[in-house]
């Protein structure tokens, strides 16, 4: 007789509590936790990492990664990481933001923070709103695009222009990784891990800061459904937000992961 | 050790190096910046962490995720910096996290000026963040006392999971002054259990001040409160000086209470019979002492260098029982002690009861005495 063997080929990361999560059916935040987690995992690194969570729909972020995990200020996550990490420099820090969070109210901290070259990962989840507080416009939302408090659409004119993060903090001299991904679909998830990956793996080598800016989606805010939310992060998001590695530090373009 | 010629802001950051600081975040400013600047020279060469922030917000928050991974962390400020730090510091109280914040305090309100000023006793004391929390207050009045007060302030802040709040002026900031500083303390290599280090066999710890369920955060409220009540049971701290059966009962903290010192001395040599009080723990206040000099003492001066903020507190505990009046001086003046002397000798003429707000007949008489100095 031919012994059957089972292989295990999915499963929850370890990184990951075995919990439901609070976001709405569709939200594309649960899709970067499981990224994040699965790249810990495959790293090694859960036991030595700490999370940075935002305040924003993750807020309870700490909830789901099996890890040490505090609960910044509004904006304050890259302070804080700061903080950590100064501390514990041989621990693995990571902050988890939102668009409000990052590119609005906290944009002093996490520019200064790549400015430092803090040996910090970001994941910044771009949905162009502000999810938590319900649909509010955001500094990433597009011109044009209604939310509750720009009813008739952003208008440039009176709301000014999205904030390209990617592009500013690119621009920094203390950025070692900072590149642009989406969520939109398998094979962008599937590159946007390996993005996450190399940011975990430019801080594991000392490289600088490092940010994964994920195009990400709202459906509820922004009264879709879930897949007519992916196709508007595709079609209405990519031209704004164009994807790529807008900066790699030469240490890093040598690596395969 | 021997005495040395210190700078107010070096000594007291040489302290806190001493008591085993491992990171300092702050940001300059007049007249707490020589601070920042002792520990930029300091904290590296003994490889602890030392950052100049982007801003007193980005700094208290540093000292946030410092201070969540159990090891001991400060920043120092002045007045509209502290503002700034007002959002992290109450969250720091909502963590439970411990955090030592040296507040220079400077002439207000708004910029101000950089002269020592007492004008933010009510942010300080009161908690001057949002939400029910209680910071443990520390008002020391020489360089010496703020040396041994930084360490003092680290304990506190790690007994009580608390924020340790030490207010010093301008004043003592700046001035020079012989202090023995403390031998160098080993850093501890205790890690607290609830700190952030790696969930490596154990079960992760998580941090936060965010209990959404408001049951949940009634209970954090009332923890907090309980803890408060232990400080209060366990801390108070004050000093006295001519308490030999004074009739006037003076007091004022820090700055104004040191100069009352020299006022009340002057005074006891003319024959008043003066004496002092001066509160070191403004939190918790030394209600209890206070209650029991009022069955004792005719006539209470309270000196501040503010608008009668304490004064507040001081008419909160005596009731009523003994009349209460006041003397300040604001926006970055200091008395000097013949200023004081005179309001003692005034105050121990005055036998009448104090109608309404002791402020009113101290602001008749500052603005009489301005007009008299121009
Ligand atoms: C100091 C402060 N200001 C405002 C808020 C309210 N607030 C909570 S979340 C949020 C915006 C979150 O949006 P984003 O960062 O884009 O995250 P998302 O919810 O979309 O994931 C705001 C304004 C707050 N909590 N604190
Ligand atoms: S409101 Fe938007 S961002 Fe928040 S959980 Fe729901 S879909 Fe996700």
């Amino acid at each position: 007789m031919v012994e059957a063997k089972t292989e295990v080929i999915y499963q929850r990361p370890e990184s990951f509590t075995d919990v439901h999560t609070h976001y709405c059916p569709g939200c594309t935040h649960g899709v970067a936790h499981r990224l994040v987690a699965e790249v810990i995992d495959e790293m090694g690194l859960r036991e030595k990492t700490i999370g940075v969570a935002p305040v924003g729909c993750s807020v309870f972020a700490y909830n789901y990664f099996e890890m040490d995990f505090v609960e910044a200020a509004h904006g304050r996550a890259p302070a804080m990481a700061t903080g950590i990490k100064r501390v514990l420099p041989d621990n693995t820090v990571f902050t988890y933001q939102g668009d409000g969070d990052l590119a609005s109210i906290g944009i002093a901290e996490i520019m200064h923070a790549a400015g430092r070259g803090e040996n910090l990962t970001v994941i910044f989840i771009n949905n162009a709103i502000y999810g938590m507080t319900g649909g509010q416009m955001a500094p990433t939302t597009l011109p044009g695009m209604k939310t509750t408090s720009s009813p008739y659409g952003r208008d440039v004119e009176l709301a000014g222009y999205p904030l390209k993060m990617a592009e500013l903090l690119a621009q920094m001299e203390g950025s070692g990784y900072i590149v642009r991904r989406s969520l939109h679909d398998a094979s962008n998830i599937r590159k946007a891990k390996k993005a996450i990956r190399l940011a975990f793996e430019a801080q594991e080598r000392g490289l600088g800061f490092s940010m994964v800016e994920l195009l990400s989606s709202c459906p509820t805010n922004w009264s879709m459904s879930a897949q007519e939310a992916l196709g508007f992060v595709e079609e209405k998001m990519l031209p704004v937000y164009p994807l790529g590695d807008y900066k790699v530090t030469p240490a890093l373009q040598e690596l395969r992961v | 050790m021997a005495k040395e010629l210190l700078k107010g802001n070096e000594a007291f950051a040489e302290a806190a190096i001493r008591a085993g600081v491992e990171a300092f975040f702050g940001y300059p400013i007049t007249p707490s910046t020589e601070f920042l600047e002792h520990m930029a020279r300091r904290m590296p060469k003994l490889g602890r962490a030392f950052v100049q922030a982007e801003s007193e917000v980005a700094a208290i928050n540093m000292v946030y995720g410092a201070a969540c991974t159990g090891k001991r962390v400060m920043t120092a400020s002045s007045s509209p910096g502290v503002s700034l730090m007002m959002e992290g510091i109450s969250y720091i109280a909502g963590t439970e996290v411990p955090a030592v914040i040296v507040n220079v305090m400077r002439g207000g309100p708004g910029l101000g000026n950089i002269a020592p000023s007492q004008g933010d006793y009510y942010q300080m004391i009161k908690g001057g963040g949002h939400g029910d929390y209680f910071p443990i207050v520390l008002a020391p009045a020489t360089v010496q006392e703020a040396v041994d007060y930084i360490s003092l302030a680290f304990d506190l802040a790690e007994k009580y999971l608390s924020i340790v709040h030490v207010v010093v002026d301008g004043n003592m900031g700046q001035m020079m002054e012989p202090a023995e500083l403390p031998p160098m303390r080993e850093i501890s290599d205790e890690i607290p259990e609830w700190a952030v280090r790696g969930a490596k066999d154990r079960d992760p710890n998580i941090l936060t001040s965010i209990y959404i369920d408001p049951e949940d955060e009634e209970i954090t409220n009332l923890r907090l409160l309980r803890r408060w009540k232990e400080v209060e049971k366990n801390e108070v701290r004050f000093q006295e000086y001519q308490m030999d059966n004074p009739e006037i009962l003076v007091i004022g903290f820090g700055t104004a209470g040191r100069v009352a010192s020299s006022a009340v001395r002057d005074a006891r040599a003319e024959g008043i019979p003066v004496g002092l009080l001066r509160p070191i723990t403004l939190a918790p206040f030394p209600e209890g002492r206070l209650e029991e000099l009022c069955d004792q003492v005719q006539r209470i001066l309270v000196v501040e260098m503010n608008s009668g903020m304490m004064l507040d507190d001081v008419q909160k505990i005596v009731k009523g029982k003994v009349p209460v009046e006041f003397y300040g001086r604001l926006g970055g003046v200091t008395p000097l002690p013949d200023e004081i002397l005179d309001e003692i000798r005034r105050v121990s003429k005055n036998e009448g009861e104090i109608s309404g707000d002791p402020r009113d007949e101290w602001m008749d008489r500052l603005e009489k005495m301005r007009t008299g100095d121009q």
